[in-house]
Order: structure tokens, then C-alpha cells, then sequence
């Protein structure tokens, strides 16, 4: 039988103690005395969430695969058990074989939101491992970062011994497989970090020196190891079809975010909006085979036992076999008791069709997500969707029977004016309007409408890399106008009005563009008790401010702050494929208010061409003709 | 079809809830290759219902879950199929297809038949109970004249007020060995239990020794829980009850045949 790392005293007295046994359906049982590495992977939040996240999934399966390396799990501990561990000194363990952390060859965390970073240093923390790089010794695990935040992994950068930038299906083997080879040789951990940064995609910023220049900004991004290379350049699964999909996904025995099996139909968006990072970071897109996906669902649906599916990806509607998948995904499974979950859907008449088909219609809504009120704004944002759409759509399916509405918007764009924000209101009330259009006799009861605002956090590699962001005062005054305007409204009452929170957003402003110079507040917020901050309750907005400012640090000066065309960005030793000149010049032309057509339509000369596939090769194989370059 | 399944929980499992154990079956039944029936209505779910839904903690030999699948098979193939995709901590011990409403005019959920259920209490390694109890033998000696009290009251709470309770009368049986307790219960099953049990408990041992054996009311009507009546030992010996300290760990429930009046376990029945 296993044993716990945990007595069973512990566990009766923290709030679920199925997060920390593991032996979950699927996990991986290997004798660690078998293999020659050991790797853990974490997920900085607490286990229902980060065990509902794909991408470790994939790497848990990539690395297990190996019969010499043993890859286990391990989360955040709940804030109860996470007080009992530092009063006990126990250190933090991972979840398969229960042993401490700090005896692993290598702790990867993934890094999907900026809110978490506390929790990298608690994690570390806890499990003993001291938290800057620079303090490790060579019993010490590599501390290796991954996942959406390290296209700017400045602000975190002391404490990774190195980040993976791009897809992880790549080079994890390659990382594998150098690290052995420098074991075997008695390599120090110096030295197997510069071969580490020998690899593509690799970032050791040990060995990267950041010069400042009087006013703040980056003077210069230089490396201090001839080994290294200048630029580091974010790797990309080409072969998605063929590439690693973990068909026996961990089944946990609480419920977690995501109880269903996960389909990752497509990587990137065609869409290029000009807001949004991962429509770049993750370009081009690559569309699965459906025949592949076909039997992927089969697979995990039998080897899980999961009673729903859903489908995974950026803009589904442009998956080229959609329509097919999931009428397979209906007929073959839906009479099974498998409940299909629809990704959120351009409205048509297949979308009608098929959320007919799986959804109570009583129960579910339509989803929209203009992100703008405006025309103007819209076009600003290179937002597709115009109101026609969206009235239309709307109207299609109040008359097949839906009266619910979700709206989602962003407030504080760039360029945005009272009459942007007012837009909200009036196309809410618009649509509204549309629904009582349809004979009374007809209709389905009262029409609801939500609308919801999120604060607007510009991010690096997007257009908006260089934009100001507004501050929280002028966000809540943004939220009254739209407030009163909602009230102005015909139909107000059928219209509710949900709105984010300002100083988390705020927060989130200042790491994502950060630089290094902000490591040091985390370390000091975090050392105040700051913790699970993406989590509202628990969230220390003061803390943090003290941080900042007992570190003479204004966070404004990364938020509020209009870039110059040649700023060298904290980021900027990325190469992403999609170039900083192509990013400018959608930036002018958002300015412009010009819009910039979709990469099916026509090509923009981005830069992501050099992968060599995807969506800027047609069936042939023949790249895309460049249509209009900045 | 009605099927009543009787499975092992223990190790690590005995920190899964009861209510995310129902979820594990749900799936387990879905990757074996079973369906459940759903139940109509606004919020179809799977049909599912314990006999005694297990304490966070607590390990047994001796769980009963009633399901309605599609269709089965017979009981060693659905045994063996279920175990195929059981993780370390669950193991199926029995299966067996109910008969129908129809056929059998009584209520027939395992809640409802529950009389009595068997119990072994094990001092944890590590713990202590008092300076003076040491070994199984001087345990025996204080737990025999705790119960030989005329009478062993426990405040039962309830939502609104705090009533005394005699809760002598529900222990029914006390045993310091597996042996001694086989013998006891020899007096009071239908059939030797020992025939029903051909596989190896997994309740766990611990060096100190110390254990009792219980079989205590498990009915609708009088129902007792092992922890209490530890807690009322604590409170003879006027002592503060530490529940981490014992390892409770189920061994069987049983149903009264109407006629003989006798004990038979829940999967021995014939309804």
C-alpha cells in the first residue's frame, strides 16, 4: 500500500484532503528507484483547478512515456494545509509517490495567469528549495517555468532556473536527454543549465544581463555566456495530428473545474485580434485531423469514463471540419448518456442546430463576445463581429426558442470614448429590442440580457504591447456611465450589468509588462502573506502596494504608460515568429481604425510563416501570397 | 436492472467522501463498459444509493452500493470487469442482480434492510489512551467494566435541543480477538460468516495491539456510530476523546431474517 506524506490527523483536518493522496484513475505508478530522472510538474493553484488544466496532461503523458523518467504531480496547497505544513516544517511532496519535491531532478511549473506568481514562491517555498535561482545548490531540483507567461518571464525570471518558451511537445526529450548525458559526465548544474540553453526555446536568464536606462526603461538585453544564443526562439508543434494527446487523462476524485474529457481540436486563431495574446503567441494555426480527433474521444471517453466531452480551442467555428465532428460526437455518444459541451459558437443555423440538440434551451444561453460597444471600437480591436451579426444571430435563435443573452465586453480599450462605452448599453438594449419583435403568443417568456465588463490588461506581443492602460479610478467612472446609460435603457430591466474588479486587474497590468526589476516586490508581497491572489478573498491589493513602494517602485510606471515606437520591451529577446514590426503595424493601423482581414482571407505577413505550415501553406503546400505588409 | 455491489475501501480511499466515491462508481460502471440507467425528470443522473455512506476516514471490508445498470453480466465476469478498472483502494467483493419491484412487495433499497453492522476499532500507533492502559490485555480489563455499567449515556444534539441516551442496549456484541468474535457471532448470524468472507480484510493492523470488535444498531430506527461509543468510553475513563487516535474500520452489515430472526449479510439476502 502507499503511504501518505500526510498522517492521517492532517488529512481529517484540512478541507478536502483528496487533493494531496493522489492515485487518482490514470496517474502513473513507476518504482522511482527504476528510473534515471524524476520530474514533478506543478500547476501553482489549488488541485481542482490546476488538474483541470490540458497542457500538464500532455507533458505528465510525453514524460511517462519514457521508461527512464518517472514525471508526477503536485498543486498548491489550500491556505489550511499550507499553514500546518509551515508550522509541522513539512515539506511539499508529490502527489504519486509522496516524496518531497526537493528530491526530484527537475520542478516544472506551468504559468498560465500572472496571478499565481505568489504561488510560485510559495511552492518552492514550501517544498524547501530556496527561491531565487541564484541561491541553489547542486542537490537542488531545476526550476523550469512554462506555459502563456513566459512570453515575459522578466518579472519572474530570479526565481527560474530556466523557462521553456513555446509548445511543450518539442523538446522536453531533447531537455531529457541532455540532462542525463550531463549527469552521467558529472556535470555541474552551471553546466548543464548552458547546455540546457543550448537547446531552442531555451531561456536561462542567469545568462542575460539587463541594463536600465535613467528613466527606467530597458537600455539594453545582452547575454554574458558566449554559449548562449542572442534570441530565444519559441518552439511550435507542427504536427499536431501526430504529436502526443494524452488519451488516458487523470481521472480526480473531486470534482474538478473541468469533469469532462477535453478535446483540443485546434492550437492558434486565425483571427487576429488586436487585443488578445494568444491569437499571436500561438500562430499559425494548425487545425487536427478529424479522423484523429474521431478516435482521441472514443479513447478517452472509455478510458476515463467521463460522462461529458468538450471541444477545445480559440474561434472553434473556424475548426474546417466542425460540423462534422461534432454530429459524430452527437450520434455516436449522446445516447450513451455522454452529454456533448459546445464550445462557445458563431450564431447560424448549424450552431442553432446543434445547441438544439444537446442543450436544454430553457436553460442555456447564447454567448457573444462583441469586446466592444462600438463599430469604431470593434474596428479598433479587429473584432470581426459586427452588429449585424449579432442581431441576427440573436434573432435566429429567439425565434427557435432562446430568451438567455451573455454579452461580453472590455472596458478600458485604447482610443475608447464615452460614446464606446455607451455603445454597450444600447446594443444590449438593441438586442432586447430584437427579442420582442417575435409575436407575443410566440414568444418564450421575458428576454435576459448580461452584460459583462473586464478591465482591459494590455499584454506583451500584441498590438497593444505599447498602449496605456487606464487606471482604476477612470475604470469605475467608466463603469458609472455605463451604469446610468443601462438605466436609460427601453428595456433596463430585462438587462443586468456584471463588472470585474478593478485592482486585481490593475495588479495584473503591471506583472504582465514587467521587468525584472518587480521580482523583488513579489518576493516582498509574497513574504507579507500575499497568496492565491487570483483568488478575490483572498486577494491583499494593499500588500501589494507596499511592496511596490517600500521597493521605490511606481507600478504605474508599466501600466499607465504610452510605449515609444523603439522601447526595448522586457521581452524583446523573444522571437516569437510573429515580428515586432508586423505587431507596430497593426498598431497604427488600430489607430487608424483600419481593420485587418483574417488569415484565411488573406495573408498579413506576420512572420509566422517561417514555421512552415499551418494555416499560411494552402492543401498544396504552397505559402500563402503576402496581401499587405507594415 | 437492480444490481447490489459490496466492495473493500481502504488506504488512502478512506479520504474520499462518500458522495465522490458515488462519482468514482459512475465512472468506474462507464469504463467497465456499463451503463446506469438515469432518472427521468429535470436533472437526469445516474441512479445510485449507499447503504451507509462511509465517515471521512474510516477504512471497510464491507461497503454495499445499489446501482441501476442497462444490463449486467453474470457476477464473477461483472466482479472481475469492475476490478479491471478499480485504483489501489477499491476492491469488489460481491455483485449481485436484485430482484425487481414486482417480485418483491418490500422496500428493497440496502438503507432500508440495514439492522446491524460490524465494527473493528484499533488504537493507532503512536497514540495513547491513558498511562495506565498499555497493552490489548489491561485495555480488556477497562473497556469490559466500562460496559458493564448499568447504563452508558451520551447527549445526543439534535438541531434543537440535547436529550440523554442509553446507548448500551445498541452495542450488541464485544469481542477483543477476531476469533473470540467469529465465536459470538456464530450465536447470531443465520450461517457462519465465515463462508461469506473468502476474501483477506484489508483493515490495517497497528503494533500497540490494542483493538475491540463491535457490533452496534445500524438501523433507521436505532443507530449507532462506533465513534460514539469511543467517545463515551473516553468519557468514563474522564478523559478528553481524541478521534484521530482510533482507526474505525467496518467489517459487514447485516439484515434480520424475519423468520429465524437471525443475521444475514447484505448481498446474502434474497430480496
Amino acid at each position: 500500500m502507499r503511504k501518505l506524506a500526510l498522517s492521517d490527523e492532517i488529512l481529517l483536518s484540512v478541507e478536502k484532503p483528496a487533493r494531496y493522496i493522489g492515485g487518482e484513475v490514470n496517474s502513473q505508478i513507476k518504482n522511482p528507484k527504476d528510473v534515471d530522472v524524476r520530474f514533478c510538474m506543478c500547476f501553482p493553484d489549488v488541485y481542482e483547478i490546476g488538474m483541470s488544466h490540458l497542457g500538464i496532461q500532455i507533458l505528465y503523458d510525453i514524460l511517462n512515456r519514457r521508461e527512464d523518467t518517472y514525471c508526477e504531480r503536485v498543486y498548491s496547497p489550500w491556505v489550511d494545509l499550507d499553514k500546518i505544513m509551515r508550522e509541522k516544517n513539512i515539506p511539499l511532496f508529490a502527489l504519486e509517490s509522496q516524496d518531497p519535491v526537493k528530491e526530484f531532478d527537475f520542478l516544472g511549473i506551468t504559468l498560465q495567469y500572472e496571478m499565481c506568481y505568489t504561488n510560485v514562491l510559495q511552492i518552492l517555498d514550501l517544498s524547501q528549495i530556496p527561491i531565487y535561482a541564484k541561491d541553489r545548490g547542486e542537490d537542488d531540483p531545476i526550476v523550469v517555468g512554462g506555459g502563456p507567461c513566459v512570453y515575459n518571464p522578466e518579472p519572474i525570471a530570479d526565481f527560474f532556473d530556466f523557462f521553456y518558451i513555446g509548445e511543450g511537445e518539442t523538446s522536453y526529450n531533447e531537455i531529457i536527454d541532455t540532462y542525463k548525458k550531463c549527469k552521467k559526465e558529472g556535470k555541474s548544474r552551471r553546466e548543464i543549465l548552458e547546455m540546457i540553453a543550448q537547446i531552442e526555446g531555451m531561456y536561462v536568464p542567469a545568462f542575460y544581463d539587463v541594463e536600465y536606462k535613467e528613466d527606467n526603461t530597458i537600455k539594453s538585453i545582452v547575454k554574458n555566456n558566449p554559449n548562449v544564443p542572442d534570441k530565444v526562439k519559441r518552439q511550435v508543434e507542427m504536427n499536431l495530428s501526430e504529436a502526443y494527446y494524452p488519451t488516458r487523462p487523470i481521472v480526480p476524485f473531486i470534482k474538478a473545474t473541468q469533469d469532462r474529457v477535453v478535446l483540443e481540436i485546434q492550437r492558434g486563431c486565425i483571427r487576429g485580434c488586436r487585443f488578445c495574446q494568444a491569437g499571436m503567441i500561438y500562430r499559425p494555426t494548425r487545425e487536427r485531423d478529424l479522423e484523429y480527433l474521431k478516435k482521441c474521444a472514443k479513447e478517452m471517453l472509455s478510458s476515463t469514463g467521463h460522462e461529458e466531452i468538450s471541444l477545445s480551442s480559440l474561434s472553434s467555428s473556424d475548426y474546417s471540419y466542425l460540423k462534422e465532428l461534432i454530429y459524430y460526437l452527437i450520434e455516436e455518444f449522446s445516447t450513451d448518456g455522454v452529454n456533448i459541451s459546445l464550445p462557445s459558437l458563431r450564431i447560424d443555423e448549424f450552431s442553432i442546430d446543434v445547441m438544439g440538440k444537446v442543450q436544454d434551451i430553457r436553460k442555456s444561453s447564447l454567448t457573444f463576445a462583441p469586446e466592444a460597444g462600438s463599430q469604431r471600437l470593434r474596428d479598433v480591436i479587429n473584432k470581426g463581429l459586427t452588429q449585424e451579426d449579432i442581431l441576427e444571430g440573436a434573432s435566429k435563435a429567439f425565434n427557435s426558442g432562446w430568451n438567455r443573452v451573455k454579452l461580453y465586453f472590455m472596458m478600458g480599450l485604447p482610443t475608447e470614448t464615452e460614446g464606446d462605452i455607451e455603445g454597450i448599453a444600447i446594443l444590449s438594449d438593441m438586442i432586447a429590442r430584437k427579442y420582442y419583435e417575435i409575436p407575443k403568443e410566440e414568444r418564450n417568456g421575458k428576454v435576459s440580457i448580461v452584460a459583462s465588463t473586464s478591465f482591459f490588461v494590455p499584454k506583451p506581443f500584441t498590438p497593444f504591447q505599447w498602449s496605456r492602460m487606464d487606471t482604476r479610478d477612470e475604470y469605475l467612472d467608466k463603469q458609472k456611465i455605463l451604469r446610468n446609460k443601462i438605466n436609460e435603457q427601453l428595456n433596463r430591466k430585462s438587462i443586468k450589468y456584471n463588472w470585474h474588479e478593478a485592482d486585481l486587474s490593475e495588479l495584473e497590468g503591471a506583472l504582465a509588462r514587467g521587468d525584472r526589476q518587480i521580482s523583488k516586490v513579489i518576493y516582498d508581497a509574497y513574504q507579507a502573506g500575499c497568496l492565491y491572489d487570483s483568488w478575490s478573498e483572498f486577494f491583499l491589493f494593499d500588500k501589494w502596494l507596499n511592496a511596490f513602494e517600500n521597493n521605490g517602485i511606481d507600478y504605474r510606471f508599466y501600466t499607465c504608460r504610452e510605449r515609444d515606437e523603439n522601447e526595448i520591451f522586457p521581452w524583446d529577446f523573444i522571437d516569437i515568429g510573429v515580428t515586432k514590426r508586423f505587431l507596430y503595424r497593426e498598431y497604427k493601423r488600430a489607430m487608424d481604425e483600419k481593420v485587418t482581414l483574417n488569415c484565411k482571407q488573406s495573408c498579413s505577413g506576420c512572420g509566422a510563416t517561417i514555421f512552415g505550415g499551418g494555416v499560411c501553406f494552402d492543401k498544396e503546400g504552397r505559402q500563402k501570397e503576402v496581401s499587405y505588409e507594415g | 436492472m437492480k444490481v447490489r455491489i459490496k466492495f473493500q475501501k481502504y488506504g488512502a480511499m478512506k479520504f474520499i467522501g462518500h458522495l465522490d466515491v458515488m462519482r468514482y462508481f459512475q465512472k468506474a460502471f462507464r469504463r467497465a463498459g456499463y451503463e446506469s440507467e438515469y432518472s427521468k425528470g429535470y436533472n437526469p443522473h445516474q441512479i445510485m444509493s449507499f447503504a451507509a455512506p462511509l465517515g471521512l476516514g474510516i477504512t471497510s471490508d464491507g461497503e454495499y452500493l445499489d446501482a441501476e445498470l442497462v444490463r449486467a453480466e453474470d457476477p464473477v465476469i461483472m466482479i472481475k470487469k469492475l476490478n479491471d478498472v478499480m485504483t489501489e483502494g477499491f476492491h469488489i467483493t460481491g455483485f449481485k442482480v436484485l430482484k425487481d419491484r414486482e417480485e418483491n412487495q418490500k422496500a428493497v433499497s440496502a438503507m432500508s434492510l440495514m439492522d446491524v453492522a460490524d465494527y473493528l476499532v484499533s488504537l493507532k500507533d503512536g497514540y495513547d489512551i491513558n498511562s495506565s492502559i498499555k497493552d490489548q490485555e489491561s485495555f480488556k480489563k477497562v473497556f469490559d467494566k466500562f460496559l458493564e455499567q448499568d447504563s452508558i449515556d451520551i447527549v445526543k444534539k439534535t438541531k434543537k435541543n440535547e436529550t440523554n441516551v442509553n446507548i448500551k442496549p445498541m452495542i450488541k456484541v464485544v469481542a477483543y480477538d477476531k476469533k473470540e468474535f467469529q465465536e459470538k457471532l456464530a450465536t447470531v448470524v443465520k450461517e457462519t460468516p465465515i463462508k461469506a468472507v473468502n476474501y483477506e480484510s484489508v483493515a490495517e493492523a497497528f503494533d500497540n495491539g490494542i483493538l475491540v470488535y463491535l457490533q452496534v444498531s445500524s438501523s433507521s430506527a436505532e443507530n449507532l456510530k462506533p465513534e460514539l461509543v469511543m467517545e463515551a468510553f473516553y468519557d468514563y475513563l474522564q478523559l478528553e476523546f481524541n478521534k484521530f487516535a482510533w482507526q474505525i474500520h467496518r467489517l459487514e452489515i447485516y439484515t434480520r431474517d424475519e423468520e429465524t430472526k437471525r443475521l444475514i449479510p447484505l448481498d446474502e439476502n434474497e430480496r
